[in-house]
């Protein structure tokens, strides 16, 4: 890191012309660091004070009373909230085992290294690089009940009617008709992590495995996937942070219905700050949410740390 | 002599690998197949039941998608016939063109502020990517990991804030404004990326630079720069998709002047409910460029999608 610095000899620097190489460092580095206060710190800060308030941002002129810790109080003890944590949990957990179950399969098949595999892990990682709001838009259409081509799909496959059901518009199915997309979308993302991890591994371990004779599920389990898990793990903390940011993608395809099914924290706090305009409200909403991203996050990675010990 | 190799998987395992993958991206491509096919079916065709696979092609999407329309009298459709084909589309309703759709101008919001945001956040993370991988700086680690952390906060979460500063810098439904802030955004991705590309240059042709007497910012844009072009294509790649495809700050901070395309889409209505093939129309022409792009930058999607964590 530190080589080129670290392998100039002192007076050099000092002797070529121009700036010396602390200045050029500062130079460099100032103004991004500059930009990141300014438009992520300095307004996480503000969101931390309002958090306190009872700030509405569409009366400007109406006085703003500091009012402790009461906006905090009311978010935790709020049922509706607990809610909306719930809707969030089943998205993030389902998201991500089904990901990580599609996505480590494909890898494991692509690595079989069969002829055209380029081809399909290009198709593959398509929807991935796509925009959330426009496919998610447009999976409204793929799930209507009766022209669209999800449902006649499914009808087809299981020889049900394809208007007995409604994905998004039914309290039950909804939930995983979010789950569904974001697991079309995302899924080649496990994958090439997944890909990544497989590929990693010399073949030679596997040959002294089977000089050893160990069978091939036994070489799975204490070879495969022992190696491929730190991979694994870094997939799922992605996903994990990303998805609980959810947002453009379940405000395009459900808006959070039916009733309040798949309100998931992003879009309910959207409503909260841009909607019903409780801004200190809301931004103590963010604030406990980033506290809970944030914490998660760092006790995972010190989990993720210790596997790569291992 | 034929060499056995123990790991090398058998002809029918590949097959069977190569059928259930096959399968599997077929499954994946259908809706975006079906974002294209809408795109050029009638309005009549999109709503069919059962679902057309076959139809006869029509641009009416794509003209309802650029065009505005009003209905006429029969008497007026009589007495001013068509003069070119889009006219012709749209008469075949009883409509006629009362002018251009703010589809074109959104695309453009798009293209400006996608561009603009990806200079600059490119030209900023390459300074900083070549101090952080080169020179001594105190608290290195704790300032990488504060530019990677800011990735981590809720977008909803610092919006509110960034809609009252904005709101008092006069800078809402600006592209100056959405410019800083995607740059802003972006800066983490472009910061990490660029690290791990410069980190792989050989600091040895620099130090033979300035042996030779070159100083040391020569010996950055003469030395380090040409060598990093593929990580600064690619890094610029990614930050321009992200910016393109960014929905949360431009639905809550955009609404008129600097409204992209992503909010501008889903509200694209016809007579009577949602009018698919002009929004499958405008979806495809809005997603196909990151397509092309996600192919070309295929051998550094892995690097670009994990901030450079996992490198093939």
């Amino acid at each position: 890191m530190d080589r080129a610095a670290g392998a100039t000899p002192p007076n050099l620097a000092r002797r070529v012309r121009g700036l010396s190489d602390r200045a050029i460092a500062w130079i460099f580095v100032a103004p991004t660091i500059f930009l990141l206060l300014a438009i992520n710190i300095f307004p996480l800060v503000w969101t931390i004070r309002l958090s306190f308030t009872n700030f509405r941002a569409n009366r400007p002129n109406a006085d703003v009373k500091w009012i402790g810790l009461r906006n905090y109080e009311r978010i935790l003890t709020d049922s509706d909230i607990w809610l909306t944590m719930q809707a969030t949990a089943h998205f993030l957990i389902w998201t991500i085992f089904f990901q990580v179950l599609l996505g480590f399969a494909l890898a494991w098949l692509i690595n079989r290294k069969f002829r055209g595999n380029d081809l399909w892990t290009s198709i593959i990682v398509l929807p991935m690089m796509l925009s959330p709001a426009v496919v998610g838009n447009f999976w409204t259409f793929l799930y209507q009940p009766q022209i669209g081509l999800f449902n006649y799909a499914i009808a087809f496959l299981t020889g049900t009617d394809p208007t007995s059901f409604t994905m998004i518009g039914d309290v039950a199915l909804a939930p995983w008709s979010i789950v569904i997309v974001d697991t079309w979308m995302w899924t080649p993302f496990v994958m090439l992590i997944c890909l990544a991890g497989l590929r990693s591994i010399p073949d030679s371990i596997y040959e002294a495995a089977e000089c050893d004779r160990a069978s091939k599920w036994r070489q799975f389990w204490t070879i495969t996937v022992p190696l491929v898990l730190p991979f694994l793990m870094l997939a799922v903390l992605f996903r994990g942070i990303e998805n609980f940011k959810m947002f453009d993608l379940v405000v395009q395809l459900t808006g959070g219905g039916p009733g309040s099914t798949t309100e998931l924290t992003s879009v309910n706090l959207k409503r909260e700050a841009f909607e019903k305009w409780r801004t200190g409200y809301a931004s103590a909403y963010a604030v406990i949410l980033f506290v809970t991203v944030f914490g998660l996050a760092s006790i995972y990675v010190k989990a993720l740390n210790r596997v790569k010990e291992r | 002599m034929k060499v056995i190799s123990l790991t090398e998987p058998s002809n029918l395992q590949k097959w069977i690998a190569g059928v259930l993958v096959g399968g599997y991206a077929l499954i994946t491509l259908l809706p975006l197949l079906w974002i294209l096919a809408t795109g050029f079916k009638t309005s009549e065709d999109s709503i069919a039941y059962p679902p057309k696979l076959l139809f006869e092609p029509s641009l009416e999407g794509y003209v309802n998608l650029f065009t505005t329309q009003t209905r006429q009298t029969q008497d007026f459709l009589d007495a001013n016939p068509p003069e070119n084909w889009y006219e012709k589309i749209v008469r075949n309703k009883g409509m006629v063109i009362a002018g251009p759709s703010r589809y074109g101008e959104r695309f453009m919001n798009s293209v400006i502020i996608g561009f603009g945001s990806t200079f600059l956040s490119v030209f900023l993370g390459t300074l900083a990517a070549y101090a952080f991988s080169r020179f001594r700086i105190p608290l290195k680690d704790d300032l990488l990991f504060f530019i990677l952390s800011t990735r981590m906060m809720p977008p909803i979460a610092v919006a509110i804030p960034i809609f009252l500063m904005f709101r008092s810098l006069g800078l809402s439904d600006t592209h100056a404004g959405m410019i800083l802030l995607y740059t802003a955004v972006n800066l983490s991705l472009s910061v990490w990326l660029l690290k791990g590309f410069i980190d792989e240059i050989p600091p040895e042709y620099e130090e033979a630079a300035l042996i030779d007497g070159y100083t040391r910012f020569q010996a950055f844009y003469k030395v380090v720069l040409p060598q990093a072009t593929t990580g600064i294509a690619s890094t610029a790649i990614f930050c321009l998709i992200f910016a393109w495809n960014e929905y949360a700050f431009a639905v809550l901070l955009t609404s008129g002047t600097a409204q992209t395309a992503p909010p501008f889409i889903p509200t694209i209505i016809g007579v009577g409910g949602q009018d698919w093939p002009a929004v499958a129309a405008g979806a495809t022409i809005f997603l196909v460029p990151v397509m092309v792009f996600t192919i070309l930058l295929r051998k550094h999607l892995l690097r670009g999608i994990t901030f450079g964590a996992v490198r093939k």
